[in-house]
């Protein structure tokens, strides 16, 4: 059967939708994550260089993923919302970005804490930890964008050209720093040394899984918040129940 | 738009005349105000100045920090200008009289970008040898910095129209244009003021400059869209 596309784009439709899979989602996401960490905690053996420290790989590698995948998907609702003018592609990237800059940040934050224990330093100029860095300020650049707009429409198609500028320039700019950083260092950290046991990778898949699921649910929550800000004047809103209960 | 004239068999001659139109009416308007241009470049100078002061005078520091002072100060010093692009004219109503000009607005603004650079980028790219003579750099690696700067700074002045464009008439635009366009400013820092450490490592700094030279062909193809795009978004 095929789904009309067109129907599911008018915000009044995508509603109720987006309030019935969020709940889904989220727990979907929480039992992924349970089983994840299950296995990344009790299950996973010792890492036998870096000890028990590295179970941390189980958030760090999730969320940096994530990271970089958000804004891909970001940058996919911003060119629909350029190319067919749909309000609901654009408030769907606008639902994304916060939860971008968060796995950016979980991302950092985390490294810094892989890092002390097995580099002795919080940070270091590597280059995927520089690439996230400045991920992290595209999408505070996105947000930023967004809130000094006061015209949600306006601010609509500036965010999503500022969004199509960057995700052009991120490949560019990881393979900048990374060759900035091969010519200042040696690599200091390489994942291809290692070869993961099979239960660590399950364990980090599972983690991958549950970030994933947690960052649908958390944009759909929000995009379901975002209609009914921008579409509070409008006649169906008042029609739903909850408003209806409120007045 | 721009995109409805493709059918016109004149369409890139409407649009090399617009930009030679813009081109030529923001230098005359920029040459009218000679202490604005000034005051740019006399920033650059003291950005420039500021940092042996902060950390020491020792020449084998200097000469260190040399390449990545001088090119962060030309960063800042782009950053500076790029209200000068559209602001101006988007107050006296001049930029909406463009867009509705039958030339096509990337043209125009295309012009407008080469302007700004030749104003404001260009003596940054003539003052750079005498800047590096300050920090201690050799004739050879002057003229790497020199070549890596000529390169550069159109692409910073391509990539800011960008985000000056966007900006156009918003909240505190002036710090929101430096979030928006520094991150992306990053690898044309690392190619330029790396093009200098490879020359002095001996190594092929030749890749250095292509590597900027194709960006800058990749920016001046794909930024005056980008940044006439956002000015419509801003006029509506």
């Amino acid at each position: 059967m095929a789904i009309s596309w067109y129907r599911y784009a008018s915000p009044a439709t995508f509603l109720p939708v987006a309030e019935r899979l969020a709940p889904a989602f989220a727990v979907a996401a929480a039992l992924l994550a349970l089983a994840g960490l299950y296995v990344g905690f009790v299950v996973a053996p010792t890492d036998a260089t870096q000890g028990e420290a590295y179970r941390i790989i189980y958030i760090h590698v999730p969320t940096a993923w994530m990271a970089m995948f958000v804004y891909l998907v970001m940058a996919f609702w911003s060119a629909l919302a350029l190319a067919f003018n749909t309000r609901l592609s654009a408030m769907m990237a606008q639902a994304l970005a916060p939860s971008g800059a968060l796995m950016a940040f979980l991302a950092l934050w985390t490294g810094a804490f892989w890092g002390r224990p097995t580099w002795g330093t919080y940070w270091a100029w590597d280059a995927r930890m520089t690439s996230t860095l400045i991920l992290l300020f595209l999408y505070f650049g996105v947000i930023a964008l967004r809130n000094a707009i006061d015209d949600p429409r306006r601010a609509d198609r500036a965010c999503a050209v500022l969004t199509l500028v960057g995700a052009v320039n991120v490949p560019i700019i990881y393979y900048s720093v990374r060759w900035w950083n091969t010519l200042h260092q040696g690599a200091s950290v390489s994942t291809a040394g290692s070869s993961m046991a099979t239960t660590m990778l399950t364990g980090m898949l599972l983690m991958s899984l549950a970030a994933w699921m947690w960052c649908i649910a958390a944009a759909l929550w929000r995009v379901g918040a975002i209609i009914l800000e921008r579409e509070r004047g409008a006649a169906w809103v008042d029609a739903l129940p909850a408003a209806k209960g409120a007045s | 738009m721009a995109i409805a004239q493709h059918d016109d068999p004149d369409a890139g001659g409407d649009a090399l005349a617009g930009l030679a139109w813009a081109l030529a009416r923001d230098l005359r308007l920029a040459l009218r105000t000679p202490s604005e241009l000034g005051v740019q470049l006399l920033f650059y100078v003291v950005v420039v100045t500021l940092f042996p002061l902060a950390t020491s005078p020792d020449r084998a520091l200097l000469a260190a920090l040399g390449p990545g002072v001088l090119w962060v100060a030309a960063l800042l010093a782009s950053l500076l200008s790029l209200p000068r692009l559209f602001a101006l004219d988007l107050a006296d109503g001049t930029l909406e009289q463009m867009a509705m000009s039958p030339r096509p607005l990337p043209g125009i603004v295309s012009g407008k970008i080469l302007a700004h650079w030749l104003t404001t980028g260009l003596p940054v790219v003539l003052l750079s040898p005498l800047a590096a003579l300050q920090y201690g750099l050799d004739a050879g690696e002057i003229g790497v910095l020199a070549a890596g700067l000529a390169l550069g700074t159109p692409i910073l002045s391509l990539l800011g129209a960008i985000g000056a464009a966007l900006t156009l008439g918003v909240r505190a635009a002036g710090a929101l244009v430096a979030l928006l366009v520094l991150p992306l400013y990053v690898p044309v820092l690392i190619f330029g003021a790396g093009a200098v450490d490879a020359f002095r490592a001996g190594m092929a700094f030749d890749a250095n400059l292509s590597l900027l030279g194709a960006g800058l062909i990749a920016a001046t193809l794909g930024a005056p869209f980008a940044a006439a795009a956002a000015v419509r978004i801003a006029l509506d």
